[in-house]
């Protein structure tokens, strides 16, 4: 149950990071979710994601909307505020407490259902308008929480556990995003740590609108034959386009690469993401070209994961409102209120 | 031709009324007509009334001009500038028994297009532009401005005040300044040349506006909105809130601009739908800046979900709601007070929500400022009750005042050196028995301090429960949470009649006007009443104690349902039959003239005889 807190007994020699935090430190409360749920692996990522980067939990801000995706915020970062807003409307909450205090990091937790139904316009306009957060959709294709009705992300042509084929067209997330001008787009599989865990970490770092799809088997409805959510099936067709080795800012290469097998993206903040290729032909720098190319694996029946692609040096919301640097919510009255002197002139101009 | 009824004789006071097609350009000579009488020290009441239109549609100006400085509309019209061919008929039907009509006579028409008891004074408007300019757009423009320069004969408006403001429009684009000071003038001479000046109804130059200034509802509360602090706001375009909106933008342009670095001190977001404004004040406000939205009644519809996650998770927030005809689209340019029951029991389950109602601009600006304050207060969404009349009519009212030693109160928040030094903190833990808890901001502290937000339900330290007892706990204190916002929210406005009566009135926003009108002339004709003037839900003690001290209330508002008296009804337990419902909801501002037939009707339904009849 939620309520039940993990036990607070540490082991006295858990490694700590370089805040001195432990990776406990960046855990939650105890899963209510279904024992081998693939969202549960991906709160795995994040806990380690965040322990890796060194990032205070009371640094980060995270929301979501309403599904069980969207439960999965109370089973990490436990000192970190957490708001489970209204279904499909998280991106709106996540855009305002952005607006608010530009400093903390905005992670986004949501939905197959969440995101791709009752929440896309939301969810396409966040990505418009340049939101800094990480996005990330824990997708699997079915509305869990009221048993196993299809999602909008479920393929055509995919089986439900009773037996109903969908015959509706799939919304593809990581499309969409890279169409609406998210800057960072990836896909992932929550069975993948070794592949999701740099993604999570770039996708911190990047200072834009950066928007993780993670195919998430749902054990207890969309796990059969016939469905292309499930472990197996996506293990089947998963093509990795790269591999990424996410270099915080001035450390030192120490792994050897093959010439030209390697893509280095230069971040904004001196950090580098490097792309291990595993497809020759993949830039992850091409919007246009990654969009081509996922079309056509999508129609060869593949699902192309990876980091998709990366701007370098992105604009977001707050550079298109030309906000003031200091966080909104931190000024004060000096630098709010006119006064009377000024509503004097104002009234004076009214005469 | 002579009327058969004698022409009105009046000095200041009377109300003309201009019939125009919408996109002709009238709207800024019409104003500029307003205006000169303005600084001739002769208060005025202006009121558009405009279609959900670009171009094309009727549009109306209605200016009352009125040196007592009465400011709700009056009905009925004294003289009428007929420019709408569309619109001629009904027109003419509105013009007061030995009033006036102003019209273009270019092309002459039948006898029976006019009526025998008013003046009739003829222009030939389009004439004289036909052969003045060669541009057709010119050809409009100028017409307007010739009409305004004829007026100023026939009213005997000072020419001089005209062309003083028409240099004020016109400052630094001297190309168009001497052209309109010019059409003006030739109207005039016209006007001077050929017809009987002035008319009997004229202005006079006064000195009863004062300090007054002259201001639309939405910018006073946009402004409200600056002095509060609010540095986010999240709107979607909607009549008549959009000018809000675009008003804030205005003000933070001139007001929360960076010096140094020419950044801006506030985020105004154009949201893709009311669910995402709300979301992003919603958001805002958690994360400890003050934010707000603007719509009107639709938008309140579409907003429902997330204000009652608001109510429940206890986010401040705050929320213009412009109100206007509906429901549905219904009519989005006309006026109503018919979001009431809406607001005040908005979301699904048990809410209850904080409503203020403004009377004016003047009252737009300082209830906006205060709802920042209530909201952080409160911990919960806050409604400012505005509507069409009060926010998009330019209205003259007292100076906009600010006190320098007030200080906006930010509640109560937990800071990093209260969770240092040890204090307990449940989010929804009632401390202080006020009904409040603490909140923290995200981001305060490495250990301590942090909860989860969340619409389901949680105990007092915001932990997740299914508990029905727990369930309970937190709604009870949300109750006690309301109880103490009666005595935060502004008091009501109680005025005794000069005599002891036994009948009181209860009214609330842009009926104020109207009523303070109808006041003075029941009295005067031996008609006496209380009143009391609500200025916010919950409703304060002294609203159950003022129904208690009087037999019959009446409750004057502008909606069909008589939603006031409904929530009194409900939230206070008075007796249906103590509450005398008068309605008014045909999307007109409410006048003084129905309020009084309608009282002194129902009154008589009581035996009250008044000393004389009651003045139309």
């Amino acid at each position: 149950m939620t309520y039940l807190a993990k036990p607070k007994l540490h082991h006295p020699e858990l490694p700590r990071n370089k805040l001195g935090f432990t990776h406990r430190d960046y855990e939650g409360t105890v899963s209510t979710l279904c024992a081998g749920c693939g969202h549960d692996s991906i709160s795995a990522a994040v806990i380690q994601a965040f322990y890796e980067l060194d990032i205070a939990p009371h640094r980060v801000a995270k929301l979501s909307g309403i599904g069980c995706s969207s439960k999965t915020p109370t089973y990490f970062l436990g000192s970190s505020h957490g708001f489970n807003s209204v279904h499909g409307r998280m991106p709106s909450v996540l855009t305002g407490a952005n607006l608010a205090n530009r400093d903390l990091i905005y992670l986004g937790v949501s939905g197959d259902g969440d995101s791709a139904s009752i929440g896309l316009g939301q969810f396409a306009h966040s990505m418009r308008r340049g939101v800094n957060m990480v996005y990330i959709v824990e997708n699997n294709g079915v509305y869990g929480l009221t048993k196993g009705q299809f999602s909008a992300t479920a393929d055509k042509g995919s089986k439900s556990k009773r037996g109903v084929i969908n015959s509706d067209e799939p919304i593809d997330m990581v499309m969409l995003a890279l169409q609406l001008g998210a800057t960072l787009v990836a896909r992932s599989f929550s069975g993948d740590k070794t592949q999701l865990i740099p993604i999570i970490k770039a996708a911190v770092q990047h200072p834009g609108a950066a928007f993780i799809d993670v195919i998430s088997p749902c054990v207890a409805f969309n796990n059969h034959a016939g469905s292309t959510k499930s472990y197996d099936f996506v293990r089947e067709h998963n093509e990795a386009v790269n591999r990424l080795d996410f270099m915080p800012m001035h450390s030192e290469i120490t792994t050897d690469y093959a010439p030209g097998s390697v893509q280095e993206v230069m971040q904004h903040d001196g950090s580098v993401l490097r792309l291990r290729k595993v497809r020759d032909d993949y830039d992850a720098s091409d919007r246009i070209g990654a969009m081509n190319y996922l079309q056509q694996r999508h129609a060869e029946g593949e699902i192309v994961t990876g980091l998709l692609y990366v701007h370098a040096d992105p604009l977001d919301m707050h550079a298109a409102l030309n906000t003031i640097e200091s966080p909104l919510n931190q000024l004060g009255e000096k630098e709010l209120v006119p006064g009377a002197a000024a509503l004097e002139k104002f009234n004076a101009m009214l005469r | 031709m002579k009327p058969t009824t004698s022409p009105l004789q009046r000095v200041n006071d009377f109300v003309v009324k201009f019939a125009n097609v919408n996109g002709s350009g009238s709207a800024s000579a019409n104003l500029l007509f307003a205006k000169a009488i303005l600084r001739m020290g002769v208060p005025v009441a202006p009121r558009n009334i405009f279609p959900s239109n670009i171009q094309g549609l009727p549009t109306w100006f209605e200016v009352r001009i009125n040196e007592r400085g009465w400011r709700g509309r009056r009905g009925g019209i004294d003289l009428m500038v007929a420019m709408n061919p569309q619109t001629w008929d009904e027109d003419l039907k509105e013009i007061e028994p030995g009033g006036y009509l102003f019209y273009d006579s270019t092309k002459p028409l039948p006898a029976s297009k006019f009526r025998d008891d008013i003046t009739v004074v003829g222009i030939p408007l389009t004439g004289i532009c036909n052969r003045e300019y060669t541009d057709a757009r010119q050809r409009q423009l100028f017409k307007n401005i010739i009409y305004v320069g004829a007026l100023s004969a026939l009213l005997e408006i000072e020419p001089e005040v005209i062309a003083e403001l028409i240099g004020e429009q016109y400052k630094g684009k001297e190309a168009l300044l001497k052209p309109n000071v010019q059409a003006m003038q030739m109207g005039r001479n016209h006007a001077l040349n050929n017809l009987d000046c002035p008319l009997g109804i004229r202005v006079r130059r006064a000195n009863a506006v004062g300090e007054r200034i002259f201001i639309e509802g939405n910018s006073a509360a946009a402004l409200g909105a600056v002095y509060g602090g609010a540095t986010v706001a999240a709107w979607y375009p909607i009549t008549p809130s959009s000018s809000l909106a675009e008003a804030f933008t205005r003000h933070c342009k001139r007001y929360r601009t960076d010096p140094a670095t020419g950044k801006a001190r506030y985020a105004i977001i154009q949201a893709e739908d009311e669910l995402s404004s709300i979301g992003i004040v919603m958001g805002a406000a958690w994360n400890g800046a003050r934010a707000f939205t603007c719509t009107s009644g639709p938008g309140i519809s579409l907003m429902q979900e997330f204000i009652g996650l608001g109510y429940f998770a206890e986010v401040p927030a705050v929320i213009f709601d412009v109100q206007r005809g509906s429901p549905s689209t219904g009519m989005p340019t006309r006026t109503q007070q018919a979001d009431i029951v809406s607001c005040a029991y908005a979301s699904h389950g048990d809410t209850k929500h904080v409503l203020l109602f403004p009377e004016d601009p003047k009252e737009a600006f300082e209830f906006s400022a205060l709802s920042f304050d209530l909201a952080d207060r409160l911990q919960t969404p806050i409604f400012v009750m505005l509507d069409l009349d009060i926010g998009m009519q330019d209205w003259l009212c007292d100076p906009l005042t600010w006190d320098d030693k007030r200080h906006l109160d930010r509640g109560k928040v937990m800071t990093y050196e209260m969770l240092e030094a040890g204090k307990d903190f449940g989010r929804y833990l009632d401390v202080d028995g006020d009904g409040i808890p603490y909140r923290t901001y995200p981001g305060t502290h490495p250990t301590r301090g942090s909860y989860f937000t969340r619409g389901s339900t949680k105990d007092r330290y915001a932990r997740y429960t299914e508990d029905g007892a727990t369930y309970v706990d937190n709604v009870q204190r949300l109750l006690r949470k309301f109880e103490t916002a009666k005595q935060l929210v502004p008091a009501p406005v109680r005025r005794n009649a000069a005599q002891p009566t036994r009948f009181g009135a209860i009214y609330f926003g842009s009926t104020a006007p109207a009523m303070d009108e109808t006041l003075a002339s029941l009295a005067a004709t031996g008609i006496h009443i209380d009143t009391l003037r609500i200025r916010a839900f919950p409703f304060h003690d002294s609203v159950t104690d003022f129904i208690a001290a009087h037999d019959q209330v009446f409750v004057v508002e502008q909606n069909r349902d008589a939603q006031l008296r409904s929530l009194l009804v409900n939230e206070l337990v008075i007796d249906p039959a103590r509450l005398i419902p008068v309605l008014h909801y045909d999307g007109t501002p409410i006048t003084a003239r129905f309020i009084g037939s309608e009282i002194a009707e129902k009154l008589a339904m009581f035996n009250v005889t008044p000393l004389r009849k009651v003045a139309p």
